[in-house]
């Protein structure tokens, strides 16, 4: 595998090495790696807490129902770079904290984590609400039905909420992912070495900014034309059977 | 955690408040004035007229206001002929830069979001209007974009928010709006907390009073689809 990847690694350095400057490959590119894996961690994250919101508010419990509805007005009521300013420095002086009271050595939080886990727990709140519109698609019959052939709230859960849910939920959790890859671009503030890092220091060492941005334009625009044929793809396949009109 | 620091400087974030709010709000302004046409021209049948909209359309709601903002900002100043035009002076101001960004965001949006309003007008009332003898202006006046506007509110309330939330990138190029007040209280004092969560606090309230406002705005324009009250 290594060695196949040090292969791969020398054609891409002769194919692309010179392209501007020889900054594209692998420096841009690497970039551009780290912001899809940091977006499809967020997206980890924000379909976990995303799954728990609508489950919690779609409850009875009073109490679970009132933490998701604070949770989501909360989260969307602040801009993200304040939240990620929050996550990042305030997290960091929280774990100085508590490792000095148990004694800990100095624990640096990263910045991949704190990029992932702010932008997991932001995109929560709003896959929260596509969730819940999704679940409250699924004919109450249907679970009903499953209840009374004497399934547990767990088989009910999986085989007959999930499965239907997803074709509801499916619109707006594209558009939601559509927007999380575009707020990536914001962990470059915090010093993350996304594309958009990247492209500000190689663009500062040539002076040629411009170039390098308009770069990164062309790349975002690319894995968004990459997301939404994988959505459409996604779309069919949990659509099979659904007579349109 | 020591909320002194926030009260002992709290003119330097009513400062950043008027900052962020004339930000928006100047490109709120100019984006919608530029999204009218935009939406006009998108919904011709023409390609080379809908065709560079919809590339423009697509090219900023594709990519990150970020980006976008680093390309006016630092991007521009590669090319000699923009550095001695007599623009030089306006573009190298962090604020100008800011200002153009946001406008043109907004604008990629809202025209997207007006769009689809105008082609969801009802073809009846095109065609009452055609009957009625009304010229292509006059019916755009009259028919076509009121009630265009009145359906994209919804859609544009959510839109003025994101830009709203969108605009504290702009303390990242040195402009001390809300978050870069916060961004200094806290290089000055190490205090992330009180910084960061005062900034949070303002933002929310200012959600919260455009939510509240567009309520009011909604109840107006659209108080031929509520029950009559008794």
């Amino acid at each position: 595998m290594t060695e196949l990847a040090a292969v791969l690694d020398r054609i891409l350095i002769k194919t692309l090495g010179g392209v501007l400057d020889g900054y594209l490959y692998p420096f841009i590119l690497k970039g551009m790696v780290v912001t899809v894996e940091l977006a499809l961690a967020s997206l980890a994250i924000a379909i976990v807490l995303g799954m728990i919101g609508a489950v919690a508010k779609l409850s009875n419990s009073r109490i679970a129902k009132a933490v998701a509805g604070t949770y989501t007005t909360l989260i969307r009521g602040v801009p993200g770079i304040v939240l990620m300013f929050i996550i990042f420095f305030g997290g960091q002086l929280l774990v100085n904290n508590i490792g000095d009271l148990l004694g800990w050595d100095y624990i640096e939080i990263s910045e991949f984590i704190a990029g992932s886990a702010t932008l997991g727990f932001i995109f929560g709140a709003y896959m929260t609400e596509s969730f819940r519109g999704g679940i409250l698609a699924v004919p109450r019959g249907e679970i009903e039905a499953g209840y009374t052939f004497g399934m547990t709230a767990a088989q009910v859960f999986f085989r007959i909420t999930l499965p239907q849910m997803v074709r509801h939920a499916l619109p707006s959790f594209g558009n939601n992912w559509l927007v999380l890859t575009k707020e990536t671009a914001l962990v470059s503030v915090i010093g993350l070495q996304d594309m958009v890092f990247n492209a500000s220091q190689a663009g500062g060492t040539t002076r040629q900014p411009f170039t390098f941005f308009f770069v990164v334009a062309v790349l975002y625009l690319i894995i968004t034309a990459v997301s939404k044929v994988g959505l459409r793809w996604a779309d069919r396949r949990y659509s099979v059977g659904v007579r349109r009109a | 955690m020591d909320f002194s620091i926030i009260s002992d400087n709290i003119g330097l974030y009513l400062n950043g408040l008027v900052i962020t709010v004339e930000l928006v709000v100047t490109a709120l302004v100019l984006g919608l004035m530029i999204a009218v046409p935009l939406a006009l021209m998108r919904t011709s049948r023409n390609p080379f007229i809908w065709g560079p909209v919809w590339l423009f359309i697509y090219v900023f709601r594709g990519t990150p206001l970020l980006v976008q903002l680093y390309v006016i900002y630092y991007g521009f100043g590669q090319f000699a002929a923009v550095r001695e035009s007599f623009l030089w002076p306006y573009l190298k101001e962090a604020y100008v830069c800011a200002l153009i960004a946001f406008a043109l965001n907004t604008a990629a949006y809202t025209a997207e979001i007006l769009r689809g309003a105008i082609e969801a007008t009802f073809h009846g009332e095109v065609e009452a209007a055609k009957a009625c003898g009304m010229s292509r202006s006059m019916m755009l006046r009259r028919i076509i974009l009121p009630s265009a506007f009145r359906r994209a509110l919804p859609a544009y309330s959510n839109e003025v928010i994101f830009m709203l939330h969108g605009s504290a990138i702009a303390s990242v190029i040195t402009i001390l709006d809300i978050t870069g007040v916060a961004r200094l209280i806290n290089s000055r004092f190490y205090s992330p907390y009180e910084a960061f969560i005062a900034a949070a606090l303002f933002y929310m309230a200012l959600t919260f009073l455009i939510v509240w406002g567009f309520k009011l705005w909604e109840k107006r324009w659209h108080a031929h689809l509520h029950p009559r009250q008794q």
